[in-house]
C-alpha cells in the first residue's frame, strides 16, 4: 500500500515538476498575448484546459504557475532547513543550557503568532511579490526544523554510540556533525517533503488574495482569484489551477508517507 | 488429568515459521520451567496459550486447557478464559501498567470484568489482591499511580491483576528478569508461595537457568522453535542442555593475576546531581550518585564492580573515562590526572577504552565497521592514515575473531555477540591500557556470553590488558574477576579479593546480594 | 497540580510580554507614516505634525508601548487611525464573526474526526482504515479556498441552499448566523478534520502497540474494550495538542475563507487595516491573537495534566 503510494506521489511530483522545467523552454501558447476573441473557452481540443477571461491558455499558465509555485515553495524550505536544522542541532548538544533556552523560546514565540496572519503582514507592509511570500513562508519553517532536529538529537544524544565517540575525544560540533546529523536526513527529507506540500499550498493562499507573485508572473493562487466571479459562467477556470494544487500538494504528501515508511526501518520490519 | 496440554502445536507469522512441534504440559501446583535463549520461541509458545499472537499468526495443533481446545475457542470464549482460567505476568513492569489509571482500578478491572460485581466490591477484592502479593493496603494505596511505585512494586501489580480470580494456571514470561537481584529472590518466592497457597499450575518462562533450577520441578528446554528436552533439572542429557549448562556457569581459562603497581587511581571521588525541584525556586538536597570513593586498579588486573541498578557504579564509570565532571575527588591513571584544569587530558584518555551494554546502540549505523572501530584514533595526535590506518582496522577485526574484510559491512549485518566483539575491537585500536566493561556481557545469550568472555580473558593474557569489569550479574562477576568492589547508594562497601568476598563476604549487603543471586545446583 | 499549574502560568505572563513587545517593536520599524496615509500626499507639513501630534506618535517609542499596554489591560484599545473609533469595539464587532465560526469549525472537525480516527484504527489495514485514509490524505491536499468556491458553484449557485458570501448578522436570529457560516465551517473544517483523524489514528495504533494493552487483554478485555479502556485516553496527549493548535489557527487563519465569503471577521479586519497603515488596529488585533494562542496553549497544557497523573506531581 505504502509501496503505491509513494510510486504514485514520485509520479504526480516529477509531473508537476516537469511541467515546470519545460515551461521555461516552452509551452503551447504564449501567456502574455491577450486574444479576447478566445476569452473563457472551454476545454478543446484548441486548449486542452480552456482559456481565461483574456483568452490566455490555462493549460500554459498553469505550466508557468507551477514554476512560481514550486521556487516559492522550496526556498521557503531551503530557508527553513537552513536555518533551522542548525539551531535545533545546537539547541540539543548545549541541552538545558542558555543557548537551548533561548532557541526553545524563540521557536515557542515564533510559534505563538498566527501563522497566515503574519504572512500577509510581511507581504502588505513590506510589498506583494515572490520574495516576501517566500521570506513569509520561511520564518515558519525554521521552527518546525528546528523542533524537529532537536527532538531527534536529543533521543540520539542518548545513544552509547555518541558516548563512544566522546570516548574517541571528539567534541559536541564535531559529534553533531558526523553522528546525529546523518541519523536525522531520512526524518529531514520527510519533513521536508510535507513542508514543501504546504509551502505550495499557503502559496496558493497568499497569491489568492493577491499577496504572492505579482502579474504578469502567473500563479496558481491568482488564477483562482480571477475566476472567481466568473465561476458560474467558466467554472473550468477555477476547476483545472485547483486541481493543479490539489495533485501537487498531493503528491508530495503521498511521497512523504511513502518514504517515510520505506526509510524507516523500524517500520518496514512491522510492514513485513 | 493435566491443566494445560500443549501438543504438537505449530505457529507461523506472516508464513514465517516460529514454532514446530512444541509438546509440554503443566500439572495442578506444579511449576514447569521454559528455558530459551532469544528466538527459541519459549514466549510465543506462552502468547499461544493466551491467544494474544500478533497479527498473521497461524497456529495448528492442540492447546488443552481447562478441558477445552484453546486454538478452536472463539474470541469471545477468550476473553473468557483470559484473566479468569489464565492469568499472565509479563516482564516489563515499567510498561505493563496503564500510566493513567491507579493501581486499584487496573486490579479491579479483572473483577470488573469477569464477574457482576459492583465497583466497591470489586475494590474490596482488589485490595485483598495485593495483600496477597505483599502490597497492603496501608502501605501502598490502592489510589496511587504506576509511576510512584518501584520496579518490584510494579511487577506485585502485575501478578495481583493475574491472581485476583485465582485462575487455575499462571504463566510468567521473564516476570524477574527487569528487577534487582534482591528484588528477584524476592518475586520468585513470592510466586512459589502462591503456587503452594493456591495449588496453581505457574508456566515459568526465563532465558536463566539459575532462576528456574531453583523454582521448577520440570524444565523444558527450547531452541529455535523446538523443544529440545524435558525432565527434571539433574536428568538433563541432550548435548544442547548440557553445553547451555555449561555456558551458564563458564569459567573463562585465565592464569592468576599477581599484584603489581596501581594503573589507575580513583581517590575520595565525589559525583553529585542537583535535587529534584520543589516548591517555587527550592531544590531538594543533591543527589550523591558516587559519594567519596576510592580504590585502585592495579596494572594487568581483572577488577569487578558490581551492584543494583542506581547504584552509580554506571556514573563512576563515566566519571572515570572523564565523561562526566567530578565535584571532589581526583582520578589519575599512571599518575597523570584524567581531568586535567579545563577539559580532559588526551594524553590520558587514549589509555582507556570502553565497551558499553547495548549491542544495538553502540554503533552509528550509518558508518561501516571499518569506520566505526578507527573512531577512537581520532585522540592520536598523528593518527594512521590510509594503509597504516586499514592496517589497524584489520587487526583490531581479527584480534577479536572477526576477519579484516568485515570492516567494509555495516553494523545492522551483524548479530549481537559480533556487535559487542566489534564494539571490542574499536576499543582495542589504540591500544588502550585499561578497558572498562560495563555491562558488556549483559545483554548477550549464555552460550554467545561464554564465548565473550573467553575472548575477554584471551586478550587480557595476550595483551596485558586490564579490565574494570561493571555488572549486576554476581555469577559472572564470580567467574572472571579478581578482585571485586560491592557498590550501594554511591559508596563501596565491600572491597577484596573475589573468591574471599564470595565465601565469606563481610558486610550485610554482600551477604543479601550473594544470597539472593541465583545459583545452579552442583548435582547437575 | 497546582503548582504545576502556577509554573504555566508564569510562563504563559512571560511570553506574553515578550510577544507584545516583538510586535511593537516589529511595527514600529515598519515603513510607512500612518499620519501621511490618513492625509494623502499633498498634506501640508504642519496638519501632518498636527497629527502626528493627536495620534501621539510624536511621542518616544518606549512611552507608547507603555501606554499601549496599560491601556489594553483596561480593556482601551485605543482608536482606530482610519474609523476614528475605538479599536475594542470594532475588535468585538468582528470576533461576533469569527469566534463563533472557529468554534463551529472545530467542532465539526473534531466530531468528524474522533469517529472516523478510532474507526480506522480498529480496522488498521482493512478497507475501511485505506477508505478513510484516502479521503484524508486528499482533504490535507486540497487547498481550502478552492473548495470553498466549489461549495459555493454547487451549493449556493446551482442549488441555493445557502447564500454565497456576506453575514445575516446575529441580529437575524441564530439559524440565520449559522446557516451564513456553514459553508465557511465546512471548508475551513475539512483540512483540520482530515489532520485530526490521522493524528488520532497513529496516536491510537501506537497506544494500541503498547505493553500495556496486551496486559488488559490478558486480563480477558476484548480488544474493544482496551481500546475504549486503555488506549483511547493515553492516545488523547497528541490528539489534544493538534486540538489546540488547531482552534489558534482557525482563529486567525480564517483569512483567506472569509474573503472568499466577505465575511466581517478579524482577519478581513487585519488586512484592512495594513493596507490603510492603521497601525494600532493591526497591533492590537495580532496581540489578541497571540494571548488567544498563549492562553489556548496553558488550557492544553492544563488538559494533560487532567489526563496524565505523571505530569501533577513535577515540574
Amino acid at each position: 500500500m505504502s509501496r503505491t503510494g509513494l510510486i504514485l506521489g514520485a509520479v504526480l511530483t516529477l509531473l508537476f515538476t516537469g511541467a515546470a522545467i519545460l515551461s521555461l523552454v516552452w509551452v503551447p501558447y504564449d501567456i502574455e498575448a491577450m486574444r479576447i476573441a478566445e476569452r473563457m473557452q472551454p476545454p478543446g481540443a484548441a486548449h486542452p484546459l480552456g482559456t481565461d477571461h483574456f483568452g490566455r491558455d490555462i493549460l500554459s499558465m498553469i505550466m508557468v504557475g507551477a514554476r512560481t509555485s514550486i521556487a516559492v515553495a522550496l526556498v521557503a524550505v531551503g530557508i527553513g532547513m537552513g536555518l533551522g536544522v542548525p539551531l535545533g542541532l545546537l539547541a540539543a548538544a548545549r541541552r538545558g543550557g542558555w543557548l537551548d533556552e533561548i532557541i526553545m523560546r524563540g521557536n515557542d514565540l515564533i510559534f505563538a503568532f498566527p501563522s497566515l496572519l503574519i504572512a500577509v503582514m510581511i507581504t502588505a507592509v513590506f510589498g506583494a511579490g515572490a520574495v516576501n511570500a517566500i521570506i513569509a513562508i520561511g520564518i515558519f519553517n525554521i521552527p518546525v526544523f528546528a523542533r524537529l532536529a532537536r527532538g531527534a538529537a536529543l533521543s540520539l544524544w542518548t545513544r552509547d554510540f555518541v558516548l563512544a565517540a566522546r570516548v574517541a575525544g571528539k567534541g559536541r560540533l564535531r559529534i553533531s556533525a558526523e553522528h546525529i546529523l546523518p541519523n536525522l536526513a531520512n526524518l529531514l527529507i520527510v519533513q521536508g517533503t510535507i513542508q514543501f506540500s504546504l509551502g505550495i499550498l499557503a502559496e496558493a493562499g497568499l497569491s489568492y488574495v493577491g499577496l504572492g507573485a505579482q502579474p504578469p508572473i502567473p500563479s496558481w493562487g491568482r488564477m483562482l482569484a480571477d475566476s472567481q466571479t466568473m465561476i458560474s459562467m467558466a467554472p473550468h477556470m477555477a476547476l483545472f489551477p485547483g486541481l493543479a494544487i490539489l495533485l501537487t500538494v498531493l503528491g508530495l504528501n503521498l511521497m512523504g508517507d511513502g518514504l517515510r515508511d520505506w526509510l524507516d526501518p523500524r517500520l518496514r520490519r512491522d510492514a513485513r | 488429568m493435566s491443566l494445560l496440554r500443549i501438543e504438537a502445536l505449530g505457529l507461523s507469522i506472516h508464513g514465517h515459521e516460529v514454532l514446530r512441534d512444541v509438546s509440554l504440559h503443566v500439572d495442578p501446583g506444579e511449576i514447569v520451567g521454559v528455558i530459551g535463549e532469544s528466538g527459541s520461541g519459549k514466549s510465543m509458545t506462552a502468547l499461544s496459550v493466551m491467544q494474544l499472537l500478533p497479527r498473521g499468526a497461524r497456529c495448528e495443533g492442540r492447546v488443552m486447557l481447562a478441558g477445552q481446545d484453546v486454538l478452536s475457542l472463539r474470541e469471545r470464549a477468550l476473553c473468557g478464559l483470559r484473566g479468569q482460567a489464565v492469568g499472565m505476568v509479563f516482564q516489563e513492569p515499567m510498561s505493563a501498567l496503564n500510566p493513567l489509571q491507579t493501581i486499584g482500578a487496573q486490579v479491579a478491572e479483572t473483577i470488573l470484568i469477569h464477574e457482576r460485581v459492583g465497583r466497591r466490591e470489586a475494590m474490596m477484592r482488589a485490595a485483598e489482591a495485593l495483600e496477597r502479593v505483599e502490597l497492603p493496603p496501608e502501605r501502598v494505596a490502592l489510589s496511587r499511580y504506576p509511576h510512584e511505585l518501584s520496579g518490584g512494586q510494579r511487577q506485585r501489580v502485575g501478578l495481583a491483576m493475574a491472581i485476583a480470580l485465582r485462575p487455575r494456571l499462571l504463566i510468567a514470561d521473564e516476570p524477574t528478569t527487569a528487577l534487582d537481584v534482591t528484588t528477584q529472590a524476592e518475586v520468585l518466592k513470592l510466586l512459589k508461595r502462591l503456587v503452594q497457597e493456591d495449588g496453581m499450575g505457574l508456566m515459568l518462562i526465563s532465558h536463566d537457568l539459575g532462576v528456574v533450577a531453583g523454582m521448577a520441578e520440570r524444565i523444558v528446554i527450547m531452541r529455535q522453535g523446538r523443544v529440545v528436552e524435558q525432565g527434571r533439572f539433574g536428568t538433563l542429557a541432550h548435548p544442547y542442555s548440557r553445553a547451555l549448562l555449561e555456558a551458564s556457569d563458564h569459567v573463562p581459562a585465565r592464569p592468576a593475576h599477581e599484584g603489581q603497581a596501581p594503573l589507575l587511581r580513583v581517590s575520595e571521588v565525589v559525583r553529585a546531581y542537583p535535587g529534584k525541584r520543589s516548591g517555587w525556586r527550592g531544590r531538594a538536597a543533591p543527589v550523591r550518585a558516587v559519594d567519596g570513593v576510592s580504590f585502585d586498579i592495579r596494572q594487568g588486573e581483572n577488577l569487578g564492580l558490581v551492584g543494583e541498578s542506581g547504584c552509580g557504579k554506571s556514573t563512576l564509570a563515566r566519571a572515570i573515562l572523564g565523561l562526566e565532571p567530578v565535584e571532589d575527588g581526583r582520578i589519575e591513571l599512571d599518575g597523570q590526572p584524567v581531568f586535567d584544569g579545563h577539559g580532559v587530558n588526551r594524553a590520558v584518555r587514549r589509555r582507556m577504552q570502553v565497551v558499553f551494554q547495548d549491542p544495538y546502540g553502540s554503533f552509528n549505523p550509518r558508518w561501516s565497521v571499518a569506520r566505526l572501530v578507527a573512531e577512537p584514533l581520532y585522540l592520536l595526535d598523528d593518527p594512521p592514515k590510509d594503509a597504516a590506518r586499514k592496517a589497524a582496522v584489520a587487526e583490531a577485526l581479527t584480534s577479536v575473531g572477526l576477519k579484516p574484510e568485515d570492516g567494509a559491512r555495516y553494523i545492522h549485518e551483524f548479530s549481537g555477540g559480533q556487535r559487542q566483539r566489534i564494539a571490542l575491537a574499536r576499543a582495542l585500536i589504540i591500544r588502550p591500557d585499561l578497558i572498562v566493561l560495563d555491562e558488556a556481557v549483559s545483554a548477550l545469550d549464555v552460550s554467545i556470553r561464554a564465548q565473550m568472555l573467553d575472548l575477554l580473558a584471551d586478550l587480557s593474557t595476550r595483551l596485558g590488558l586490564t579490565y574494570l569489569f561493571i555488572s549486576h550479574d554476581l555469577s559472572v562477576v564470580r567467574n572472571v574477576t579478581d578482585r571485586v568492589l560491592v557498590m550501594q547508594d554511591g559508596r563501596i562497601v565491600e572491597e577484596g579479593a573475589t573468591a574471599q568476598v564470595f565465601e565469606a563476604p563481610r558486610h550485610p549487603y554482600t551477604r543479601r546480594l550473594i544470597a539472593a543471586t541465583p545459583r545452579l545446583p552442583v548435582s547437575a | 497540580m497546582l503548582q504545576y499549574g502556577a509554573r504555566r502560568a508564569m510562563s504563559l505572563m512571560v511570553s506574553l510580554l515578550v510577544a507584545s513587545l516583538v510586535i511593537f517593536f516589529a511595527l514600529e520599524i515598519v515603513p510607512g507614516d500612518p499620519a501621511a496615509y490618513m492625509l494623502g500626499i499633498n498634506a501640508e507639513p504642519d496638519t501632518l505634525a498636527a497629527l502626528r501630534a493627536e495620534l501621539g506618535l510624536d511621542r518616544a517609542a518606549p512611552l507608547r508601548y507603555l501606554d499601549w499596554i496599560g491601556g489594553m489591560m483596561q480593556g482601551d484599545f485605543g482608536i482606530s487611525h482610519t474609523y476614528r473609533t475605538p479599536v475594542a469595539d470594532m475588535i468585538a464587532e468582528r470576533l461576533k464573526v469569527s469566534l463563533p465560526l472557529a468554534l463551529y469549525a472545530l467542532g465539526l472537525s473534531t466530531l468528524i474526526a474522533f469517529p472516523a480516527g478510532i474507526w480506522a484504527a480498529q480496522r488498521r489495514g482493512s478497507a475501511v482504515d485505506l477508505g478513510v485514509m484516502g479521503v484524508t490524505q486528499l482533504g490535507v491536499a486540497i487547498p481550502n479556498f478552492w473548495f470553498a468556491m466549489l461549495m459555493v458553484l454547487v451549493f449556493a449557485i446551482n442549488l441555493r441552499w445557502f447564500s454565497a458570501g456576506g453575514f445575516a448578522g446575529w441580529e437575524a436570529g441564530i439559524g440565520a448566523g449559522l446557516k451564513s457560516l456553514t459553508l465557511p465551517a465546512v471548508a475551513l473544517a475539512l483540512p483540520q478534520a482530515s489532520i485530526l483523524t490521522r493524528v488520532m489514528r497513529s496516536a491510537l495504533l501506537e497506544t494500541l502497540g503498547e505493553d500495556y494493552i496486551r496486559t488488559a487483554r490478558a486480563k480477558g478485555l476484548t480488544r474493544g474494550q482496551a481500546l475504549r479502556g486503555h488506549a483511547l485516553r493515553n492516545a488523547m496527549i497528541p490528539v489534544l495538542t493538534i486540538i489546540g493548535l488547531q482552534f489558534s489557527f482557525l482563529l486567525a487563519g480564517a483569512i483567506i475563507i472569509e474573503n472568499v465569503f466577505f465575511l466581517p471577521g478579524l482577519g478581513r479586519l487585519v488586512f484592512q487595516a495594513i493596507s490603510a497603515r492603521d497601525l494600532i488596529v493591526v497591533e492590537s488585533v495580532v496581540m489578541l491573537l497571540v494571548f488567544a494562542v498563549i492562553v489556548v496553549n496553558f488550557a492544553v497544557d492544563m488538559a494533560y495534566a487532567w489526563v496524565d497523573p505523571r505530569l501533577r506531581g513535577q515540574r
